[in-house]
């Protein structure tokens, strides 16, 4: 029997706030245990929380972003489970009202772009760390990130396949980032998803029943989490059995989603509208500011890429996907007033893997756009040879200096006197007599090795295409 | 409909309360009163009527995003029955 799979998913999208959604605690991650969760995180009694504005502005700019509607009051609710890192015994979250309601994003796959609808998008408060190693047999707990603001955006389950949901996902990831409300880091979980995953026979319009694979945090797992649970299901189904209703969980390791047992009462959350928080109240004046200020989205950043610059797809891509890295690029274009495409490649070659060994961001970069801009210019005017900017480019990602100083004071200006190319020529046609009659006879791929010396005994300054033609030139006559 | 024995059970589960089963029915008749009153509220003709979703006619307060919150945690652990690493201990929870 041919089978179709139906996902949904729920993406906890941790918000770059610098303080908690319903405290003034600081939200940097890596602090010491416990050092940035005060008495409102911690859930000592008599505390109240008071809503951060700056996650409301964020969480408006995302429904925005995806065509959503922004309601203008949405309620905060509390929901119940006991759970020793969320330590006030319900978690703060919207329920009935959420902030953002509808809305879509557009993926590409194989067949051709797809909308998949996103039914909603709320506000949270993220829970603390429970750390399993062995404290004599008890648990730690680490409440640093409880109160973290999330903003949870959930799908519709339109989505049919693995590599759709990883689409999605990357979709939506880039989107945040370019909004700048999440820094999309994966790995210290500022970008997770829970993976509502189901299978039915081809063509049949009810849905199968779902397992909900939770807290997957690489858009790798989420492919083979996914790919796992389709099988396993469609394997229960074959065997005669029906697939139960559960959170599972997925194992990096072994490859495969395990069930969570005893959570049977985990869902009866008895949510109810939270006393200590009013309505949240959006004025449609609010709204106009936020709008007004939106940056660029993805989508038309990378039609007007492409349509502006001359990239290759691929590029334009790298770049769209990336906001600081476009802007970077735009930059350095306009510092040397064209050269798109080179300048696309210096970004995403040279700068990206120096940035990625130090694991710097583009906006830490030490190469300014205008300091690209003016190496370029210096390869187009031939002040330098290609070769030569790579050495330019080490001493100005070490900082020192600027690129025509390099240049001068390094002495690495590309030798423009004929009359000492031709010498370095001869001198080396007289040092390797054996090459210098191969490429006599014939053997042409010979002319790169007496190019190579010529520019080794020039340190790299004469123009290697120069040398080369003066070399053909020589040896024809 | 009336609260059963098994739904006092349940609740108290899930609010983690210990009740024992001579307690019961003190509670199943307690919860069925307050579904009495509730009842009664349903009886009122609510159609043109918003609902709300807080007793008093205010709006949120907002707070601007910055840090104001010192590292309090020596204070906050002297009355936790365990701590180690700066960590809270508790009892070993499995998932």
């Amino acid at each position: 029997m041919a089978w179709e799979c139906v996902i949904g998913l729920e993406v906890h999208v941790q918000l770059k706030t610098k303080s908690k959604i319903f405290s003034g605690a600081s939200t940097t991650f890596g602090a010491d245990a416990n050092t940035q969760a005060c008495g409102v995180d911690i859930g000592l009694p008599g505390v109240l929380p008071v809503m951060n504005r700056e996650a409301v502005l964020m969480a408006a700019r995302l429904g925005i972003a995806i065509g959503g509607t922004i309601n203008e009051l949405s309620v905060f609710a509390r929901k119940n489970y006991f759970y020793p890192d969320l330590p006030k015994g319900y978690q703060i979250s919207q329920f009935e009202i959420p902030v953002v309601e509808g809305g879509q994003l557009e993926i590409q796959t194989a067949k051709g772009p797809r909308t998949i609808r996103i039914t909603r998008a709320h506000l949270e408060e993220d829970a603390g760390k429970s750390l399993h190693e062995d404290f004599h047999g008890l648990t730690g707990i680490d409440l640093n990130r409880a109160g973290t603001p999330l903003l949870e955006v959930v799908s519709e389950p339109d989505l049919r396949s693995p590599e759709e949901a990883v689409a999605y996902l990357k979709k939506l990831h880039t989107l945040v980032r370019t909004l700048k409300i999440c820094d999309g880091n994966m790995q210290e979980g500022s970008f997770r998803c829970d993976a509502n995953v189901s299978v039915r026979p081809k063509g049949e319009a009810q849905l199968g029943t779902r397992a909900e694979l939770k807290n997957i945090n690489s858009f790798r797992f989420v492919e083979r989490a996914i790919y796992f649970e389709i099988d396993r299901q469609i394997a229960v189904i074959e065997d005669g059995g029906s697939v139960v209703q559960e959170t599972r969980l997925y194992d990096p390791d072994k490859d495969l989603t395990r069930s969570m047992r005893g959570k049977e009462e985990a869902h009866d959350y008895r949510y109810f509208p939270d006393p200590d928080l009013p309505p949240l109240v959006i004025t449609k004046k609010e709204l106009d500011a936020i709008r007004s200020a939106m940056p660029e989205l993805p989508d038309a950043k990378l039609t007007r890429l492409a349509s502006s610059y001359e990239l290759s797809d691929g590029d334009a891509t790298l770049l769209a996907a990336d906001s600081d890295l476009a802007n970077f690029f735009e930059e350095a274009v306009r510092a040397a007033n064209g050269e798109s495409r080179l300048i696309a490649n210096w970004i995403l070659g040279d700068l990206s893997s120096a940035l990625n060994r130090e694991s710097l961001s583009i906006s830490e970069s030490p190469v300014s756009p205008e300091m690209l801009g003016q190496l370029i210019n210096r390869i187009k005017d031939n002040t330098i040879s290609g070769k030569i900017a790579k050495q330019v480019f080490g001493d100005l990602w070490q900082g020192k200096g600027q690129v025509d100083d390099i240049i001068q004071d390094q002495g690495l200006t590309q030798i423009t006197d004929s009359d000492a190319i031709s010498k370095a020529v001869d001198d080396v046609i007289t040092a390797f007599p054996s090459q210098v009659n191969q490429v006599r006879a014939g053997e042409e791929k010979v002319i790169g090795f007496l190019v190579g010396q010529v520019m080794k005994a020039t340190s790299g300054k004469a123009n290697p295409q120069a040398v080369n033609n003066l070399i053909k030139s020589k040896l024809s006559s | 409909m009336p609260i059963s024995e098994n739904d006092v059970t349940r609740v108290a589960r899930l609010a983690r309360l210990r009740i024992t089963e001579a307690e019961i029915p003190q509670y199943q008749a307690g919860l069925d009163g307050i579904l009495d009153l509730v009842t009664q509220l349903h009886e009122s003709v609510t159609d043109d009527i918003e609902p709300m979703a807080h007793p008093q006619d205010i709006s949120l307060r907002l707070r601007k995003d910055q840090v104001t919150e010192d590292d309090e945690r020596d204070l906050f652990q002297e009355c936790a029955p365990a701590v180690e690493s700066g960590l809270y201990l508790v009892p070993r929870v499995i998932e």
